[in-house]
């Protein structure tokens, strides 16, 4: 017995110095290079924001952020591996890399950002939670939901707000948790909750996809702001700088006119504009400055499109889910969509 | 040339570590020791080191932080000022609730299904076996997740009841009424309540009612007492027969005991039975009990019933038939035999193994998840852990639970156990 609490001595007297060699790496970008491909964190299912085609393949607003990440790093926008996560599990896998980002839904909040070490790198959806019913239920207003049983997507800021609100207007609700949109549309349907509450970008994406959308209404009231947006872990700068500029570059794009149709043969001559010169890398080298290709921006816009043509593609009037533009469009056309200028 | 013989060497080299009996065991501790260490040493280090990448610190203080969100089924008062550690309380005696219930149901069915499977009827035995074999066979999730949906789908929605022309209808004389939301039954309150506070005027024309736990005490107090005494007169009886060799009649003393001074309570307290009813867009009044409970702990009891029923069956079998066959000579009646001879020998046998199904049951309880039931793992292991950000300290906590949880489970049987057994003397 005396040999071995020796040797436990010996060992505690060792492990300092072992110990700075197990700390994790935080250079991202290399790992994501040496993988070959980018793990984004996408949501497990919502018509509009990432959702299997017929051909299983991802699609979505935030899927083409991944999209555009992956083709700014790699020059393909196909070189991602899509990790669908669930509101619970969605920081827990960021932080313990098992995604190299987030792009689900996931909605910019103080203590997110600050106490749970997530980097938001800006905003690619402006939304706020809203109620849907089903019309037979002969409600009009939010404020009468006094009593109601409301499904509610667990982990989310969803049912901080709903309780706040319930709270705030002396109503009572019965919460019934749910932890996966395919499982509170399948408890809203069956009628083992009278409201389903949620952001009202994904309440008009899931009422898309019912049976008898027309059966059910959103209600007017939005009773929070949920500006949505791609998330990195804390602590890795350069890799933060990368996404956001990806995203920005999706919105400058859409500002300076240049489409997934046009930038090849805006970028074949150098342009009157100078910022879109900068953008598709014909004058200056911005991509260096983040370790990037001269044509990063040129290629994520000639794969995905820009901001404008993700939105139409995906969540637009023409598209079954139907959304305006609203404070999604551009700041010159009242919206709140605004980059950094590209210098 | 003589052969001079040498005294043997007392000089130590290595391989007598390997080799020599005296030294190989400490050799292997040694070597045991410093696997086991390093194994911790490279966790703990690894865990530090990926904390402070992360910038993250372990901290407990956030238990204290107001927890922010609702739960539906709580056992004591909370709403979402309230701290996260309260939350955790909340779903604590939620998994608490949930396993007892299950446990109870899973012995009951068990011990039942375990008899019926050594039934000589041949339709009764197998019906037994199909069960036993089709609840162990497919995964417990998916027997969750399926009564689940089958409460879901095939029950009638709360709106149903209503209106003339109504297509559901509450059972049992319009007491209990079981929709796709879960059973509203009816509860018991007081109209001369001495402690609740949420006095309710069930419908009109009927006076208020409140329940409170000074109540509920009062009544389980009256009712400890009354078994006592019932306790001491049997004891009394037995006396008697040991010393006439004739038991002298204590029933009806037994029964008046047991009914006569619980009912005058009940009586003084003014207990009501309040009944559900449609108001709203809901049922109110009486309890409800949810789907998810109701799903959780029919998937829980019957899957764990399953195999506590093969314990059974094992346990009676291990019993040799020559106890049985003269149980039957000395004249005693079937039901009899089983009950005064077979089983109190079975459980012998059955009770060990019955532990580790009342653990496994207890632990299962946290695929509460997939029905959204509001247990430790869904508070303080799902929403506050996603809310604060602290798996770590999240996950520890959860985990510390459950070990007290399984410690008790154990020695409470244990004990019981320790009483069944041979005494030995």
């Amino acid at each position: 017995m005396k040999i071995i609490t020796r040797a436990a001595h010996l060992l505690l007297a060792a492990a300092p110095l072992a110990l700075a060699a197990t700390s994790v790496s935080a250079a991202t970008l290399d790992e994501v290079k040496e993988a070959g491909q980018l793990k984004c964190g996408i949501h497990e299912g919502l018509a509009g924001f990432a959702a299997p085609n017929s051909d299983g393949q991802w699609q979505g607003l935030d899927v083409d952020i991944c999209r555009a990440v992956a083709a700014a790093i790699f020059g393909d926008s196909e070189k991602v591996e899509y990790i669908p996560v669930t509101g619970s599990t969605r920081f827990t896998a960021l932080a313990s890399g098992e995604i190299d980002m987030l792009a689900r839904t996931t909605t910019w909040t103080f203590s997110r950002d600050t106490d749970l070490k997530n980097e938001f790198v800006g905003i690619n959806f402006y939304d706020g939670q809203g109620f849907m019913v089903p019309k037979a239920l002969g409600v009009s207003s939010a404020l009468e939901l006094d009593g109601t049983t409301i499904c509610v997507n667990t982990g989310t800021t969803t049912e901080l707000n709903v309780a706040d609100y319930f709270r705030g207007k002396g109503m009572s609700y019965e919460p019934v948790p749910i932890e996966t949109g395919a499982e509170a549309q399948q408890q809203f349907l069956s009628g083992s909750c009278d409201v389903f509450t949620g952001d009202a970008s994904g309440l008009a994406a899931n009422r898309a996809t019912f049976p008898k959308p027309d059966d059910y209404v959103v209600l007017p009231e939005i009773i929070s702001k949920e500006p949505l947006g791609p998330a990195v872990r804390h602590g890795d700068s350069e890799w933060e700088d990368i996404v956001r500029w990806s995203l920005n570059a999706l919105i400058s794009a859409e500002e300076l006119g240049v489409t997934s149709k046009n930038a090849e043969e805006l970028a074949g001559s150098l342009n009157e504009n100078a910022e879109i010169n900068r953008l598709l890398g014909t004058e200056g080298d911005l991509g260096a400055m983040i370790g990037l290709e001269t044509d990063w921006a040129k290629t994520i816009i000639t794969s995905v499109g820009n901001y404008g043509e993700i939105f139409e593609r995906h969540v637009g009037v023409n598209t079954p889910i139907g959304l305006e533009r609203g404070v999604n469009a551009l700041w010159t056309e009242g919206g709140l969509l605004y980059s950094p200028p590209f210098r | 040339m003589g052969f001079i013989p040498t005294s043997p060497r007392r000089s130590f080299h290595i391989g007598q570590l390997v080799y020599d009996t005296r030294y190989r065991a400490k050799t292997v501790q040694v070597i045991a020791a410093i696997t086991i260490v390093a194994a911790f040493w490279w966790l703990g280090a690894n865990i530090v080191g990926n904390l402070n990448a992360l910038g993250k610190d372990f901290n407990l203080a956030f238990l204290n932080a107001p927890a922010g969100y609702d739960i539906n089924q709580k056992l004591i008062a909370y709403d979402n000022r309230m701290s996260h550690g309260r939350a955790a309380l909340v779903g604590i005696l939620n998994t608490l609730l949930v396993s007892f219930l299950g446990c109870i149901a899973a012995t009951i069915i068990g011990v039942f299904v375990g008899v019926l499977r050594l039934s000589d009827n041949w339709v009764i035995n197998r019906l037994a076996a199909v069960y036993v074999e089709a609840f162990r066979s497919v995964p417990l999730l998916l027997w969750i997740v399926f009564i689940f949906a089958i409460l879901s789908e095939a029950l009638p929605q709360p709106r149903d009841f209503r209106g003339e022309t109504a297509t559901a209808s509450m059972q049992l004389f319009d007491s209990v009424a079981i929709t796709a939301r879960g059973a509203y039954v009816p509860r018991v309150a007081f109209t001369n309540s001495i402690s609740g506070n949420e006095t309710v005027v069930p419908r009109d024309g009927v006076s208020a009612v409140a329940s409170g736990p000074t109540d509920w005490a009062l009544i389980l107090a009256v009712m400890v007492l009354s078994v006592g005494v019932v306790i001491l007169l049997r004891r009394h009886a037995a006396r008697v027969q040991q010393r006439t060799g004739r038991r002298p009649t204590i029933w009806p003393w037994q029964a008046l005991l047991i009914v006569v001074p619980t009912g005058l309570v009940l009586y003084f307290l003014g207990a009501t039975i309040v009944q559900p009813y449609l108001k709203g867009f809901n049922f109110t009044e009486g309890t409800f009990v949810r789907k998810s409970l109701l799903a959780l702990w029919l998937a829980l009891s019957l899957y764990t019933a399953a195999f506590i029923a093969e314990i059974v069956r094992g346990g009676i079998l291990s019993v040799s038939t020559g106890q049985r066959e003269a149980a039957l000579a000395l004249g005693l009646r079937p039901n009899k035999v089983m009950r005064l001879v077979i089983l109190p020998q079975a459980m012998r046998v059955i009770i060990p193994p019955l532990i580790s199904n009342y653990l496994s049951l207890a632990k299962n309880s946290s695929l509460a998840l997939a029905v959204g039931y509001m247990d430790a793992r869904a508070t303080l292991g799902g929403i506050t852990i996603n809310q604060t950000g602290r798996e770590l300290e999240g996950m520890l906590l959860l985990g510390i639970f459950y070990l007290i949880l399984s410690f008790l489970i154990s020695g409470a049987i244990n004990f019981y156990n320790r009483s069944m057994q041979l005494k030995e003397r």
